[in-house]
């Protein structure tokens, strides 16, 4: 088991571990700034950056007009020219606004420019259903980031990653997406008060278990927990990895685990046509296809935008319900 | 007051404003009390603005909305059962459960949606406006947002098109001062949002929100000149929410004092209309009872219409994602 879901003496809400990041990044880090909207007076409507514009002043927390396209291009020009910007995107969904800013200007300027500019910014951003927002405020669009050569892209399952995750990122100098769930904010977990770095590219095992391996992002860690225990009391034992980093994917982390189940099926919130499962179930076929007993299974929201009325939101976002049905199809019980 | 305007014109923009009102204090409450789910953006205070501009518009006119989108879908004609409806989630809601608040919509009254993108409607309003000329009718697209969308790309790309296409668009700007809780002088440095119409080159003005006769007058210019093919025009109504940006109460945040909403109270569209109204002898105590009345049983109605519907199933999850059946 990880740090992470282990009981410990310091225990933080997700919302909190945010606002403990942010800050011990503006401590540390001189031409670090947080930019969005109602960010400062406000403190983001989700709350995580209460406090910060009276620790920090109006230089370093920074209101902005409700510009998406502003907001990000805000984010690479001053990264380009020495700031190291964390650039909040309210809902996920608002980078429509701004996919040109994300995609063809602050994912390939390094590139285009032949290595000429380097971008450390960090881009916070709200993702996920399950509160009757309807079609667009509750989508998990990881997988067009992580379609972009150029950005690296993390989803932190509990509050310790996304401390974690926040400290590394803003410390990475690429262009980092940090894809929070609106549904995880209470939920607490054991976050030591230092500064400390979950790392990019690794996935963690949060589960150990060797008969099956379910590969989990984002809040769907915790379905794929409650799965695991129901599976457990019908002899299934399985092992829940929280795949945490998008872009780059720890496919070492993945093959190992297969060469231990030889079973695994993947879990995501985002629609599964097209969604990142489909990447993680190729790179296991390619790297690991004689250690495979099964098809690998994949488990994601239907294809249709996400629902407003509660009686169709339910049947909509993936649960620990169709993971344990997924797993007993696979397994044939 | 305008010399040419009916009674019943005058009636009609009065009852409007009233079942605004009452259907979005009564939303405030269901959604207060849990009973609706997700988020409502509530219009109380803004009645006057939904009401004047709509006056002007028949069903086939079409209208863009904002989150903050039910007293623009009433005042178009949207009926409280199916609107009530919709925001419980059930099947016989106006998008059948799928859209919520943020989302309402219906194609026969022409109303091409809220929408939940800050911004999201000028294009939408002025493709409808391009359509319309294509198709050589006389409608026009009207497209709402707020002080906040003036601030977005999509409005200035709206904008700019629909002058230089010279469209029946009229873009309507309900400024209530607040971007969610960022006030106007920390999003933008103009005073006037209808100030950049001149960069468009179209006109741009100024009326009070909190005067139906005003925007009345001010949207009956705005939407001759469109209707005419004379092109667009920027129309600002200063106005002001008295809810929080989400439900009533909100989040409880600190970004305006208690005796800026009461100033604005003091000035509210229905009592000031309702006064005036008994002064010229148009209305009477009762009559205006009457109208609080007649709004409270649709209410009553929309909201047993609601709760005994029933909610979408399975099977609706996976409908309407695409057209099916013949193209043409
Ligand atoms: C593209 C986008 N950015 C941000 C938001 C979040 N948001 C919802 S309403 C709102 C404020 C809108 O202000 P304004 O346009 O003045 O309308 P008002 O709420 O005052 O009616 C914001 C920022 C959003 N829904 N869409
Ligand atoms: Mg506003």
């Amino acid at each position: 088991m990880s740090e992470a879901l282990k009981d410990g003496p310091r225990m933080l809400p997700y919302v909190s571990a945010i606002t403990e990041g942010v800050r011990q990044v503006l401590e540390e880090q001189d031409n670090a700034f947080v930019a969005g909207e109602d960010v400062g007076q406000a403190g983001s409507v989700f709350g995580y950056y209460q406090g910060l514009l009276a620790e920090f002043g109006d230089r370093r927390i920074v209101d902005t007009p409700i510009s998406e396209k502003g907001i990000i291009g805000l984010g690479v020009g001053a990264a380009a020219t020495g700031c190291r910007p964390i650039i909040d995107i309210m809902f996920m969904d608002f980078l429509g606004e701004c996919m040109d800013e994300v995609a063809n200007q602050m994912a390939k300027m390094r590139f285009m420019f032949g290595g000429g500019a380097t971008l450390p910014v960090t881009v916070l951003t709200m993702a996920g259903a399950g509160m009757n927002l309807a079609a667009q405020h509750s989508q998990s669009w990881e997988a067009f980031l992580a379609h972009l050569p150029g950005v690296k892209v993390l989803m932190p399952s509990n509050a310790y990653d996304a401390k974690g995750m926040i400290i590394a990122a803003a410390r990475d100098d690429n262009p980092v997406f940090v894809v929070m769930n609106k549904m995880s904010l209470a939920m607490q977990a054991e976050v030591p008060a230092e500064m400390y770095e979950v790392p990019i590219g690794k996935a963690a095992v949060v589960r150990e278990g060797s008969a099956f391996s379910i590969f989990a992002m984002g809040r769907m860690v915790h379905e794929a927990l409650a799965a695991a225990k129901t599976l457990e009391s019908l002899g299934v034992d399985c092992e829940v990895v929280d795949v945490r980093s998008i872009q780059p994917f720890d496919s070492e982390t993945a093959v190992a685990s297969i060469k231990k189940t030889h079973r695994a099926l993947v879990v995501h919130e985002a629609v599964r046509f097209g969604g990142f499962g489909g990447e993680i179930v190729a790179q296991l076929q390619e790297e690991a296809f004689d250690y495979l007993d099964a098809p690998i299974a994949r488990v994601g929201a239907p294809f249709s935008p996400v629902p407003y009325s509660p009686a169709l939101e339910k049947l909509y976002i993936p649960n620990a319900e169709r993971i344990v049905a997924e797993v007993k199809k696979v397994l044939g019980i | 007051m305008a010399k040419n305007i009916t009674n019943k014109t005058l009636i009609d923009l009065h009852s409007c404003m009233v079942r605004i009102r009452r259907f979005e204090e009564e939303a405030g409450k269901l959604m207060e009390d849990g009973k609706i789910p997700g988020a409502l953006h509530l219009y109380v205070g803004q009645e006057a603005v939904a009401a004047g501009v709509m006056a002007h518009l028949s069903n086939k006119d079409q209208i863009t909305s904002t989150h903050r989108g039910h007293g623009h879908v009433i005042a178009k004609g949207g009926q409280f059962a199916p609107m009530f409806a919709e925001l419980y989630g059930k099947s016989t809601g106006y998008c059948k459960g799928k859209g919520g608040s943020m989302h309402i919509s219906n194609m026969a009254l022409g109303i091409l949606g809220a929408n939940g993108i800050v911004g999201g409607g000028p294009p939408i309003a002025m493709g409808a406006a391009f359509s319309n000329k294509f198709r050589k009718t006389k409608q026009v697209a009207v497209t709402f947002f707020g002080d906040g969308a003036s601030n977005e790309g999509s409005f200035h790309e709206a904008a700019n098109m629909a002058a230089l296409y010279q469209l029946p668009c009229v873009f309507v700007c309900e400024n209530n001062g607040f971007g969610e809780y960022t006030r106007q002088t920390n999003h933008q440095a103009v005073t006037d949002v209808a100030d950049r119409a001149a960069g468009y080159g179209m006109p741009g003005v100024v009326v009070d929100g909190m005067d139906v006769m005003a925007v009345y007058e001010a949207a009956e210019a705005a939407i001759k000149r469109a209707r005419a093919g004379d092109g667009p025009t920027l129309l600002e109504c200063k106005t002001y929410r008295y809810y929080d940006h989400v439900g009533v109460r909100g989040m409880g945040l600190t970004y305006r004092t208690d005796e800026e909403v009461d100033a604005w109270k003091q000035r509210d569209a229905i009592n000031s209309f309702e006064t005036l109204l008994v002064k010229q002898g148009v209305l009477t105590a009762k009559k205006i009872e009457n109208v609080y009345a007649r709004a409270n049983d649709e209410i009553k109605e929309g909201v047993a219409f609601a709760e005994s519907s029933p909610f979408p199933t399975a099977e609706d999850l996976l409908e309407d994602v695409y057209f099916v059946g013949a193209g043409s």
